[in-house]
């Protein structure tokens, strides 16, 4: 009979990625005294088993190999069913991020086992576990039931607590994992332009919508950005007038975030916008039009001309800065 | 080239939400059903290989009847041929059953490549592209906005947090698309003509050996209740000039929300 869970932790550039230490964590709160390992896969990465271990696990499996120096699916798969047979968890949690999206549902129809992904609650039901999920972007929620003695969970950043760094106890164990047939891998790994916060990941968003006017007015809510540390974020509108990538859409058919603060700046409020963004937990508005859907929603509303409140914000929240 | 394409069947995405009585699923009363989103750079990415190498296409959809209009708008855009995979027994499948669906329907077909939206909109799993490529056992890569192929490998570029990678594999291989992989085409008049005419092969459990393996007893993962989001509090406006404005917004959001 499996027990206990398996977590594995994503590292890229020789960190840890934060959103993976929440799944760590969340292992630990869920745990109930059962096993919590973490697994590593990469090449180079055994130096990083020590940080994983400061948040709790019994163990940390390391699955370090110059076969993993670039992301391949197949690779990848191969290390984490290779974790799953040498410690039979019951659940098996990763980051919702776009590395386990693409390889965590792979492993889990190798195993034949289920998935739930982009969870944002779990609650616990016995030694079951209920994950609490967003569907129809956020527009409602489902409580899924599992059944089956192996499940895969794909948590979403930013929405599970991250405890507190602690001593390092956890034992590491070598895992060895060769790949045998990798039909796609990674060539080149090439940096995007824009947010040096991935939208996902970052507790403060700036999106634009139409009511900044033209894309000439992006370095408006860049400023902004750099004062709070935030990502720039956008409305499908300005990404299809081609104002913006789409890698800054926010909503439906983009990405769907939950910050600690998001700021819409000249976004109405379409309801594919609202889906992707309502879960964040302050919103604010700001909006030339008072009778806009988007203040329906927000915590608080400023009703003006983007171009003129938000340089004011911007050197608000400088001059807070400076004071601190 | 022989190109597979699934499409899912989905609420339009300017749907109100409202959940059923029973709190399993969403109310369908007056839901008008499209392609979902991202399936629509997956038809248009099949019909450009296809362009390019020649070969024939085929769009599968799995699910009831709202499957028959998304075929025949895939059809109206050029796809070649159409299945409908539909069963009692498919009713409720959980990612990894309709995987298996997809699978079983594509693997003996000659495919050299599947095409599909990196996610299905309104159950927003994105799980069956990885799952489909895994029991097909080909090479995949998800949320792609750049695709190219010369018939025997592939190069395609995929969006990751803050970067992209640009992936090399061989074929047969499953490319999940993103947004910005092309621009669709909209079907004109004669492709909508030609498309009532073509006929829309059917497939059940039976047909693609799948009885009493899939669906019931043998979905492992369901919805045991929905739920609508928490009601946010009602927000407050924030009066006066602009200068008092931001003054009083940057007070709120540091005492009151916490956030700065």
């Amino acid at each position: 009979m499996s027990t206990g869970y398996l977590v594995f932790v994503e590292s890229r550039n020789g960190q840890l990625r934060k959103a993976s230490l929440e799944a760590l964590c969340e292992a630990k709160r869920k745990c109930n005294g059962q096993p919590v390992s973490a697994l590593l896969i990469g090449s180079g990465v055994k130096g990083l088993a020590a940080d994983a271990a400061k948040y709790g696990p019994d163990k940390v499996l390391v699955a370090d190999s110059d076969a993993f120096a670039t992301y391949s699916t197949e690779a990848f798969a191969d290390a984490l069913v290779a974790a799953v047979k040498a410690c039979s968890p019951r659940f098996v949690f990763a980051a919702h991020s776009a590395m386990a999206r693409d390889f965590v549902p792979r492993v889990a129809a190798r195993m034949d086992a289920p998935c739930v992904a982009d969870v944002m609650e779990i609650r616990s039901e016995g030694d079951n576990l209920l994950p609490v999920r967003p569907m129809y972007s956020g527009k409602c929620f489902g409580v899924y039931e599992i059944n089956a003695d192996l499940a895969f969970i794909t948590l979403r950043p930013n929405v599970f607590a991250l405890a507190e760094a602690g001593a390092a106890s956890a034992a590491t164990e070598d895992l060895a994992v060769s790949p045998a047939d990798v039909k796609a891998k990674v060539a080149d790994v090439q940096a995007s332009q824009g947010n040096k916060v991935e939208l996902t990941e970052a507790s403060i968003i700036v999106s634009g919508g139409r009511g900044i006017k033209g894309p000439e007015n992006w370095p408006v809510l860049q400023s902004l950005c750099d004062a709070l540390g935030a990502a720039l974020g956008a409305s499908r509108a300005v990404v299809d007038a081609g104002w913006i990538d789409h890698q800054h859409q926010v909503g439906q058919t983009g990405k769907t975030v939950s910050a600690q603060l998001y700021i819409a700046c000249g976004i109405s409020g379409a309801i594919q916008h609202l889906a992707g963004m309502s879960s964040s937990k302050v919103i604010v508005a700001i909006n030339k039009d008072p009778d806009a859907p988007i203040f329906k929603h927000a915590t608080y509303g400023i009703v003006g001309d983007v171009l003129e409140i938000v340089p004011k914000l911007t050197e608000e929240v400088r001059k807070l800065h400076e004071h601190n | 080239m022989k190109i597979a394409v699934c499409v899912k069947a989905v609420p339009d995405t300017e749907t109100k939400i409202a959940l059923a009585a029973d709190k399993k699923n969403i109310d369908f009363a007056g839901v008008r059903f499209i392609a979902s989103p991202y399936d629509e750079f997956a038809i248009e990415e099949a019909l450009k290989t296809k362009e390019k190498l020649g070969g024939d296409t085929t769009v599968f959809s799995l699910g009831g009847p709202e499957c028959t209009d998304v075929l025949r708008d895939a059809l109206a855009r050029g796809i070649d041929n159409a299945v409908h995979l539909t069963d009692a027994d498919f009713a409720g499948l959980d990612t990894l059953s309709s995987a298996k669906v997809l699978a079983a329907a594509i693997k003996d077909g000659g495919y050299d490549l599947v095409f599909l939206g990196h996610t299905g909109s309104g159950g927003d799993n994105s799980q069956v592209p990885s799952m489909l490529a895994e029991l097909l056992g080909w090479a995949q890569t998800t949320m792609v906005v750049k695709f190219e192929t010369d018939g025997t490998t592939f190069k395609a570029e995929r969006e990751i947090e803050g970067a992209h990678e640009i992936v090399q594999g061989s074929l047969p291989a499953l490319i999940s698309a993103q947004k910005g992989l092309n621009e669709p085409r909209y079907p004109g008049i004669k492709g909508v003509m030609a498309a009532r005419r073509k006929e829309i092969a059917v497939k059940d459990a039976a047909a693609l050996g799948l009885k009493g393996t899939v669906g019931g007893a043998n979905v492992k993962v369901k919805i045991k209740e929905m739920l609508m989001p928490p009601e946010r509090p009602q927000g407050m406006k924030i009066e006066g000039d602009a200068d008092a404005q931001v003054k009083e917004l940057v007070r709120l959001l540091r005492s009151e929300a916490h956030v700065l």
